[in-house]
C-alpha cells in the first residue's frame, strides 16, 4: 500500500540506512539505459525470431560440419511433409527421429488449405514464404541487437553496473541451492539486487547466448569466412555454426518463456513498472535488512 | 509475511492467459513489409547499406575465401536455380556440344571480345576447392577450373569509366504475362578483379554439367550462390546498373535480395 512506503533512492547500489519497521519500499532498481536497451533487445528478438524462422524456411534442415549432405548424412534436425495412407503429414526428423507434427511444423494452416512449410505461418515475418523480405528484416535487427550490446556491455563495464548487478559473487553462489528450492516452491524474494538465478540467467544470455548468436551469425558470411577463416573453423564449420545459431534461438525463446514465468509468479504490475520507469517495491524487510530480501 | 506468494492454481491461469496471448498475435501482421516501395521497408533496407560497408572495411579487397581439400569433395555439386534451360537458343548450342557458343564481352572495353570455349581454355586457369553457399542456408564444397576473370578484362581492355561487370545469361528464369526474363546479375570491377573470381568451365576434374552452368558460369567466392550467373554468354562492363532489369543490377536483386550477397 502506497502510504506504507518510503521512497529510497538507491541507484548507487549501496543500501540505505532504514528504520526497523516492516515496511515495503519503492526502490530505484533499473536505471534509464537499463530499461532502454531491454526494450531495444526485446523488439530486436522479436523480429530477429520471427524473420529467422523465416530464413530457416526457405531451407529446413541443418547439419554438422563445413558444408550439407545431399549425399551423405550429417543432418541432425529435418522438418518437411510427407504423404501417408491417411493423407499428408508434417514431420519433423530429429537426430534421425521421426515424429508427426502435423498442423505445426512441416504441414500447416486451414484444414482446407494445408501449406507445406517448416514453421508456420504465424511463426514468421512475412507470414508467406519470402526470404528477401524475411533477410531485410533480420539483418537490420541484428545491426540493432548487436550495436545496443556493445554499447551496453562497454558503458555497463565502466559503471560497474556488470560486477555490482550481474556477476555472481561468493555468497550468490553459495545461496544457489536455497534460490534454486524457492523458485521451486514459487517463493520469491523482492530485494533491489538480483538474487542468484537471475544473476545466471541475465548473465547467461547476455554473455554468453546474444555474443554466440552473433559469432555463428557472422561465420554464415562467405564474405566474413573470407576475412576472418577461423571463426567458422573454430565453430566446427559454417553449417555446424548454423545449427548452434538455431539451438542459441530455442535457447532464448526458452529463456523467455521462463522470463515471462517468472514474471507472472513474482507479480506482473510490479515488475512491469521496474522495467518501465525503474521503480520497484521491495518487501518489507524482517529483521531490518533492507538490502537483502531474505525470508 | 509475504504476502507476494501467490497460489499455484492463480499462477497457472496467469501463466496460460499469457502464452495463449502471445499464441494469438499472428505476424501477418508485418505482410506490409513486403510491399517494395513501403517507406518502413525502405528504412530497413537501409541497414543493408551499412552491412555492405561493414563488408568491405573487414573483408578488404584482397582476402580470400577458404580454400579446401580434395577430400571434403563428398558430393557433387548441389544443383540450384534453372538446371535444364529450355531456351531454343541454348538447346542448339547444347546439341553441337558449344562449338558455336561465344563468351562476348562489350559495353566500357576498347576491345570488345568474342572467345570461344577453347580460345577460353587455352588461357591461364586457375583451380580452388571452394564451398558455395546458397542464400537459403545450405552449403556444398566443388572443385572450380577457369579463368581469372581479371585476365579477360584485361585482354579486353576496361574504359576508366567502368564500374560494374554484368552477366547476360541464356536461362529464362521466369516467364509471365509480362514477358520471358533471362537471368542476369553483376558485380562491381573489385570483385571481378579478386583472384578467386573466375569463369568456370571446368567442375570437380571434368567439364561443367549443364545443372551447374555449362559451358560458363561465374565464381565469386565471397559471395551467396545468387551472385554466381550460370549459363553466362555475354559480359558486359557498365557505368551503372539502372537500365537493366528493373534496376537493382540482377534478377534476385530486383526481387529484393541484396546487391551486395556477402551474408
Amino acid at each position: 500500500m502506497e502510504s506504507q512506503s518510503r521512497i529510497v533512492q538507491q541507484s548507487d547500489g549501496h543500501p540505505v540506512p532504514t528504520s526497523n519497521r516492516p515496511e515495503s519500499e519503492l526502490v530505484y532498481r533499473q536505471t534509464r539505459w537499463t530499461r532502454l536497451t531491454h526494450w531495444v533487445w526485446a523488439l530486436s528478438l522479436f523480429f530477429l525470431l520471427l524473420s529467422g524462422l523465416q530464413i530457416f524456411n526457405a531451407h529446413p534442415a541443418l547439419y554438422i560440419g563445413k558444408q550439407s549432405g545431399f549425399q551423405f548424412d550429417n543432418d541432425v534436425l529435418v522438418i518437411g511433409s510427407d504423404y501417408s495412407s491417411n493423407g499428408p503429414i508434417g514431420y519433423t526428423e530429429l537426430l534421425g527421429k521421426r515424429f508427426n507434427t502435423t498442423g505445426i511444423l512441416g504441414l500447416s494452416g486451414p484444414i482446407d488449405n494445408l501449406d507445406a512449410r517448416a514453421f508456420p505461418a504465424w511463426a514468421t515475418i512475412p507470414s508467406g514464404q519470402d526470404l528477401a523480405t524475411g533477410r531485410v528484416v533480420h539483418f537490420f535487427f541484428a545491426w540493432a541487437l548487436s550495436a545496443t550490446l556493445l554499447a551496453w556491455l562497454v558503458a555497463s563495464a565502466l559503471s560497474g553496473h556488470l560486477r555490482r548487478d550481474l556477476v555472481p559473487r561468493a555468497d550468490d553462489i553459495r545461496r544457489l541451492p536455497r534460490d534454486i528450492a524457492d523458485h521451486a516452491r514459487l517463493k520469491f524474494h523482492h530485494s533491489r539486487d538480483y538474487n542468484t538465478l537471475q544473476k545466471l540467467a541475465y548473465g547467461g544470455v547476455l554473455f554468453v547466448l546474444l555474443p554466440l548468436m552473433i559469432l555463428t551469425g557472422l561465420a554464415m558470411s562467405p564474405s566474413m569466412n573470407a576475412a576472418i577463416p577461423f571463426l567458422a573453423d573454430m565453430l566446427g564449420g559454417r553449417q555446424t555454426a548454423r545449427t548452434i545459431h538455431f539451438v542459441a534461438m530455442a535457447l532464448l525463446v526458452g529463456f523467455f518463456i521462463v522470463h515471462m514465468l517468472m514474471i507472472l509468479a513474482a507479480g506482473p504490475i510490479n515488475e512491469l513498472r521496474s522495467i518501465i520507469t525503474g521503480w520497484y517495491r521491495t518487501d518489507p524487510s524482517e529483521r531490518g535488512n533492507s538490502d537483502k530480501g531474505s525470508a | 509475511m509475504p504476502k507476494f506468494q501467490i497460489s499455484r492454481r492463480r499462477f497457472l491461469t496467469a501463466a496460460s492467459l499469457g502464452i495463449s496471448g502471445a499464441a494469438l498475435s499472428g505476424c501477418d501482421a508485418f505482410d506490409f513489409l513486403q510491399d517494395r516501395d513501403n517507406g518502413v521497408r525502405n528504412a530497413l533496407e537501409g541497414a543493408n547499406g551499412l552491412t555492405y560497408r561493414a563488408q568491405r572495411l573487414i573483408a578488404g579487397r584482397a582476402s580470400l575465401a577458404q580454400e579446401f581439400s580434395e577430400a571434403d569433395i563428398r558430393q557433387p555439386q548441389r544443383p540450384n536455380g534453372v538446371t535444364a534451360p529450355d531456351d531454343d537458343v541454348y538447346k542448339g548450342l547444347l546439341s553441337n556440344q558449344f562449338a558455336d557458343w561465344r563468351l562476348d564481352v562489350v559495353g566500357l572495353v576498347e576491345r570488345p571480345l568474342s572467345l570461344s570455349r577453347e580460345q577460353l581454355m587455352a588461357m591461364p586457369s586457375r583451380t580452388q576447392i571452394t564451398r558455395h553457399d546458397c542464400v537459403e542456408g545450405w552449403s556444398c564444397i566443388a572443385k572450380w577450373t577457369g579463368v581469372p576473370m581479371a585476365l579477360v578484362l584485361d585482354q579486353a581492355v576496361v574504359k576508366p569509366e567502368a564500374r560494374y561487370v554484368v552477366f547476360h545469361c541464356l536461362d529464362t528464369i521466369e516467364r509471365s504475362l509480362s514477358g520471358e526474363v533471362k537471368y542476369y546479375g553483376s558485380i562491381d570491377l573489385v570483385d571481378a578483379r579478386h583472384p578467386q573470381t573466375i569463369l568456370a568451365y571446368g567442375m570437380n576434374g571434368k567439364a561443367l554439367p549443364v545443372e551447374n552452368g555449362a559451358p560458363l558460369r561465374v565464381r565469386v567466392e565471397r559471395q551467396l550462390g545468387y551472385k554466381m550467373p550460370k549459363y553466362v554468354h555475354r559480359i558486359e562492363l557498365v557505368d551503372g546498373l539502372n537500365s537493366m532489369g528493373l534496376g537493382k543490377g540482377g534478377y534476385w536483386e530486383d526481387r529484393g535480395y541484396d546487391w551486395y550477397g556477402g551474408i
